[in-house]
């Protein structure tokens, strides 16, 4: 069983929501970037979500592409990113981390090589935005060295094509609450409960739903009918700008404590 | 799969041209994409749409565009034949009418009352603002915000055509950063939005869409070559940035397998310097903006900001059907400089009485490079895909001249 699968499991026996935090990595700051992953697990992530950052981020809003801009020019690549999680490893060999990003980082370091160092680095799946399931072939080298694809599912996903994302989902599968890019748009409860009941049904994977949760309040909105449920870019928002330690790790402890008690309290 | 002997027959039913093309984006995307390819290939064998779509060419673009022989320029240069197919002479003044006249067919068809469109010198901006006001569709164009300033009349064209034109600040604030945004709006608004691309990149049926419509090119220039010269020509020319005016001529052309073709790229300030847009000849197999295709980046996979004076060039990306006839070996591509460009605006100029588009200089540069390897009855097609009315601005500022 992966460190994802037994999470999930975790989180089902104790009946909990799983709290799932984005950070792009390398920002507010490649120096501190462990101490925030530490953080964000004190702060009660159950998974964390790392975002390589990449140029041209077509489903991303403007915090996380700003972001993305900061971590870039500060030189921050997939050999840093994997540095960052393999010395959390050594203090933290059981919270899950996936790394959220952009085909192209991939395709130009080398699936092969990509997997292998990921999986050394102790990095446990890999959502890649711009590779929907038609393309994943690619991807092989990474399944085959035990990495999970987490696959996306939208608004707009098709019935049929949904019944295919499902079979295929392997960790949990990430349902986009609506059509749009991240950090936008105002949630629509009913609508996206109604949707997520649909595809727990026949997904053999846990659901998170993620775009557009912000809160405490967005995220026990969601908490009723999701496995977990996951906050970026106003993470991101938060956290932007800090430059000490201490800072990053409280402003990230501060945004996550309140969600947690109120996913807890649902 | 189709075979390589066949260059007609590409892509396959999943869009790819060889290793390249696809559709590589996010799932919100996935059924608007799906939606639309299903409509195109439908409309594409459909005759009603075909004779509405063959009308619109001939009344509204004003095609056919005649292949004009620059006897001036030839004598000048001393070599071959040098032969201009011209799609400046189009409504708008490029070839770029041809693929939005198309597309807006299929997004009345489709039922969609917004356009959106991503623009680089313009010339798409303009030829999109200009079909959207012809069938009382809404209109959007993202255009970088260095572009804007590089090509004021067009933003105001494009606004005097009723289009909305939103500056893009992020990134290299150019050409692709316009494409990013006009992604993210289509991800945002699916329901009613036609995303009309500019170039024959994007996620499929873009590719093979946009190469359809600009095949006019191709198709009239070698039924013209063959009444007019009576046989193909020795070799073909076209600029390249995303490649649609270049597919446009080369495709009907790619089985002829005695006639040689080439494509220019921007060499900007020289390769070897690294500021320059040339993705085929100086860059590596990629994915970006939903295909797989060559791209111009570092060992991180950032995409790197390109340079070229000729804003339509500047694209870290390229059709993914140029990568595919690439690596087949079918066509070359090459780099041409700014100042190699320049050098031939000007002798267009004074040779013709012709103001080609930076873009399209390009191409008449590596015509004149073509024409000299050949002998004085040889003959060299070069695609003179616009107009430079859009860059006398650029050219002026360049050459210390204010007007």
């Amino acid at each position: 069983m992966s460190r994802i699968d037994r999470r999930f499991a975790a989180l089902k026996a104790a009946s909990r929501t799983g709290l799932i935090p984005f950070v792009t990595a390398g920002d507010p700051s490649p120096e501190h970037m462990v101490t925030l992953m530490h953080a964000l697990v004190e702060g009660g992530a159950d998974l964390i979500e790392l975002g390589v950052p990449f140029s041209d981020p077509m489903a991303d809003g403007l915090v996380i592409q700003h972001a993305s801009e900061r971590a870039i020019a500060k030189g921050v690549g997939i050999g840093e990113v994997l540095g960052w999680v393999a010395a959390f490893r050594q203090r933290d060999a059981e919270t899950p981390i996936v790394l959220m990003g952009y085909l192209n980082p991939v395709e130009i370091h080398g699936y092969a090589r990509f997997a292998q160092e990921a999986v050394q680095a102790g990095v446990d799946g890999v959502l890649l935005v711009d590779c929907p399931l038609e393309e994943a072939a690619v991807l092989q080298p990474l399944r085959d060295a035990g990495l999970q694809q987490i696959l996306l599912a939208a608004p707009t996903t098709a019935p049929v094509r949904m019944e295919r994302l499902c079979e295929a989902a392997e960790g949990f599968l990430y349902y986009v609450s609506f059509a749009g890019i991240t950090g936008a748009g105002q949630l629509s409860t009913q609508d996206i409960a109604a949707r997520v009941a649909g595809v727990r049904a026949s997904a053999k994977v846990p659901v998170a739903v993620g775009f557009g949760i912000r809160d405490a309040q967005s995220a026990k909105e969601i908490a009723g009918f999701a496995d977990a449920v996951v906050i970026g870019s106003a993470l991101v928002a938060r956290l932007a700008g800090a430059s000490q330690p201490d800072d990053i790790a409280g402003r990230a402890k501060d945004f996550l404590q309140p969600i947690r008690a109120a996913l807890d309290a649902h | 799969m189709p075979t390589i002997d066949d260059f007609h027959a590409w892509p396959d039913e999943l869009g790819r041209f060889g290793n390249y093309g696809g559709s590589y984006v996010a799932e919100t995307l996935m059924a608007p994409l799906a939606e639309l390819t299903e409509a195109y290939l439908r409309l594409r064998k459909d005759p009603e749409f075909i004779a509405e779509l063959d009308r619109d060419l001939k009344y509204y673009v004003g095609r056919p565009s005649p292949i004009y022989h620059a006897e001036r320029l030839s004598q000048h240069v001393g070599g071959a034949r040098i032969l201009l197919k011209r799609e400046d002479l189009n409504h708008t003044g490029a070839h770029k009418i041809n693929n939005t006249v198309g597309q807006a067919l299929v997004a009345k068809r489709m039922g969609k009352p917004r356009i959106i469109a991503e623009t680089g010198a313009g010339q798409h901006g303009v030829a999109s603002a200009t079909v959207a006001a012809r069938l009382g569709l809404k209109c959007v164009v993202y255009m970088g915000a260095v572009d804007i300033e590089r090509q004021k009349m067009n933003v105001y064209r494009m606004k005097l055509l009723g289009a909305e034109v939103v500056p893009v600040t992020s990134g290299s604030k150019t050409l692709k950063d316009a494409l990013n945004e006009a992604m993210r709006d289509w991800v945002t608004n699916v329901a009613d939005t036609f995303y009309m691309i500019g170039t024959v990149a994007g996620p499929h049926p873009y590719p093979l869409m946009v190469r359809d419509f600009n095949a006019i090119v191709g198709r009239e220039a070698r039924a013209q070559m063959l009444q007019d010269y009576g046989r193909l020509p020795d070799a073909l020319t076209a600029c390249v940035g995303g490649g649609s005016n270049a597919i446009g001529l080369f495709h009907e052309f790619l089985n002829d397998r005695d006639v040689r073709i080439v494509g220019a790229e921007a060499a900007g300030d020289g390769i070897e310097t690294g500021h320059h847009a040339a993705s085929l000849a100086a860059g590596r197999p990629g994915v970006l903006h939903g295909n797989r295709t060559y791209v111009l980046c570092d060992d991180n996979g950032q995409i790197t900001e390109t340079h070229s004076v000729s804003a339509g060039l500047d694209y870290p990306g390229v059709g993914p059907e140029h990568a595919f006839l690439k690596d087949a070996g079918r066509a070359e591509y090459v780099g041409v400089t700014d100042d190699e460009a320049l050098q031939a605006f000007h002798l267009l100029a004074r040779t013709e009485g012709i103001l080609a588009a930076l873009e399209s200089s390009h191409a008449v540069a590596q015509a004149i490079k073509l024409a000299r390897e050949y002998p004085k009855d040889g003959l060299v097609l070069c695609n003179l895909s616009g107009r430079g009315d859009k860059d006398v601005h650029t050219i002026a500022a360049r050459e210390g001249v204010e007007v």
